[in-house]
Formats: structure tokens, C-alpha cells, sequence
């Protein structure tokens, strides 16, 4: 028989009452990157492999850089929140803490790399 | 009592033991594909990086994602796109409320692993 209270067994492992907005973040994300997702792809995608200077002339224009800059700012956040939840179910312990750590650093700068890229490009 | 009936109820199933099906497969294939995607992700702001850089840097990185391994890379990349987008379309139908037993679940399972090859093949066609 255990002496364990209703409360003790669900401190720690329940809901942190943030599940639902954690949720509604990965839709608006999701359904921004579904509309964002065809554009990028046809815009960026034409580009591998063509000379510097057309590369150059191309994202100066506002659509291609605008949506190339759209596609990796809320790609990398919906990719930060996404990990996360992998990481919460496979990852325990103290390694959990350092992994989150690690892939909210990498999603964000490599955020800020894309971004400055493009509008030292754009600009 | 706190503990009545700890250890006598329904477990989530084992994964040694549990016998794959559709419904499982493109589940754990959107967190693989999502993750994956990282690569390609990467690849993506390095290229940009390398462009805004100089010519030199821009022919390497360049280099590097048009030759056989990032022709590969690339192409898996834009199947994961492919498919990772339509499972996020399948959760958002999901979310309404709407498919969500077995039938259409698998329907909608092998109707996403179809369009994601198609798609892709179209997306190396046109680009």
C-alpha cells in the first residue's frame, strides 16, 4: 500500500496549463508555412545552381526575398517549438534541459543568419 | 486511497510489441521528416549566407547542393517537405474533428504518402 497522495502522484507530470497554447502556436505556425510553403518552393527552388550575380539580382527583388525571409523566420520557429515536443517525449533528464537548450539557440540563430543573408542581399 | 487500480489499467502499447499499421507509420514520419528537415534547413541559410558573402564563397556552397550528394539531400528534403506539410494539413482536419476513424484515417494516410511522391516529382520536374 502506498501512502501516496492523489496530489503527489500528478505533481510533475500533469498538464502545466500550457498545452493548449503550445498547441495553438503550432497551428497558426503550420498554416502560415502551408501558405508560405508553394511560394518558397518555387521561388528559392529555380535558384540552385544559377550564376552569383542572377542569384544576387533575384532575391533584390521584394517578393522572393520577402518570402525566402518569411519561410525561415516561421519555419525555424515552428522547427524550435516542434523539436521541443520530440525532444519532451524522448529525451529525459538533465539532457532534456541541455537538448531544448541547444535547438532553441540553433533555431534562432540560424534565423538571424537567414535573415541578416537576405536583407544584406535585398538591400 | 490514492492507489486503487494503479497497474490494472490500460498501458500505452509497446512498441516491441506492436504491430505496425498505416495510421502509425505517417505518424512517426512527420516527427522523422520534420526533424530531418533540418538539414535541408540549414543548407538553405548557408547557401544565403554564402550569396550575401562573395562569389567565391557562393560558388562553394552552391557547388555543394547542385552536386550528386546535394542533388540527394535536396530531393529526400523536398519529399519531407512534401510530406511533412500534408501530415500538418491531415492534423489541422483532424483538429476539426473531422476523419478521425480508422477508415478515413487510413485513407487520408495513404492519400498523403501518394500526393507527397507526386508532389515531389513535380517540385524536381519544375525546378
Amino acid at each position: 500500500m502506498s501512502y501516496m497522495t492523489d496530489l503527489k502522484r500528478a505533481t510533475g507530470h500533469g498538464s502545466a496549463r500550457e498545452g493548449t497554447r503550445r498547441h495553438w502556436g503550432m497551428t497558426k505556425s503550420s498554416v502560415a508555412l502551408l501558405i508560405l510553403l508553394p511560394f518558397f518552393v518555387f521561388t528559392f527552388g529555380p535558384m540552385l545552381g544559377q550564376p552569383h550575380a542572377e542569384v544576387i539580382a533575384y532575391f533584390a527583388r521584394p517578393f522572393p526575398a520577402i518570402v525566402a525571409a518569411l519561410m525561415i523566420v516561421v519555419g525555424f520557429m515552428h522547427f524550435k517549438n516542434g523539436i521541443q515536443m520530440v525532444i519532451e517525449d524522448y529525451v529525459h533528464g538533465t539532457a532534456r534541459e541541455y537538448t531544448i537548450i541547444i535547438t532553441t539557440c540553433l533555431s534562432y540563430g540560424a534565423a538571424a543568419v537567414g535573415v541578416f543573408a537576405i536583407a544584406k542581399i535585398a538591400l | 486511497m490514492a492507489d486503487v487500480n494503479r497497474g490494472n489499467r490500460p498501458l500505452s502499447p509497446h512498441l516491441s510489441v506492436y504491430r505496425p499499421q498505416l495510421t502509425s507509420i505517417t505518424s512517426i514520419l512527420t516527427r522523422i521528416t520534420g526533424t530531418a528537415l533540418l538539414l535541408a534547413a540549414l543548407l538553405t541559410v548557408w547557401w544565403f549566407l554564402a550569396a550575401a558573402s562573395s562569389p567565391e564563397y557562393f560558388a562553394v556552397a552552391d557547388g555543394l547542393i547542385t552536386s550528386w550528394l546535394g542533388d540527394l539531400i535536396m530531393t529526400l528534403s523536398a519529399w519531407a517537405l512534401w510530406y511533412h506539410a500534408l501530415a500538418g494539413l491531415r492534423h489541422l482536419v483532424w483538429d476539426s474533428g473531422r476523419g478521425l476513424d480508422v477508415e478515413a484515417a487510413e485513407k487520408s494516410g495513404v492519400a498523403i504518402i501518394v500526393l507527397s511522391i507526386v508532389l515531389t516529382i513535380l517540385t524536381v520536374l519544375i525546378v
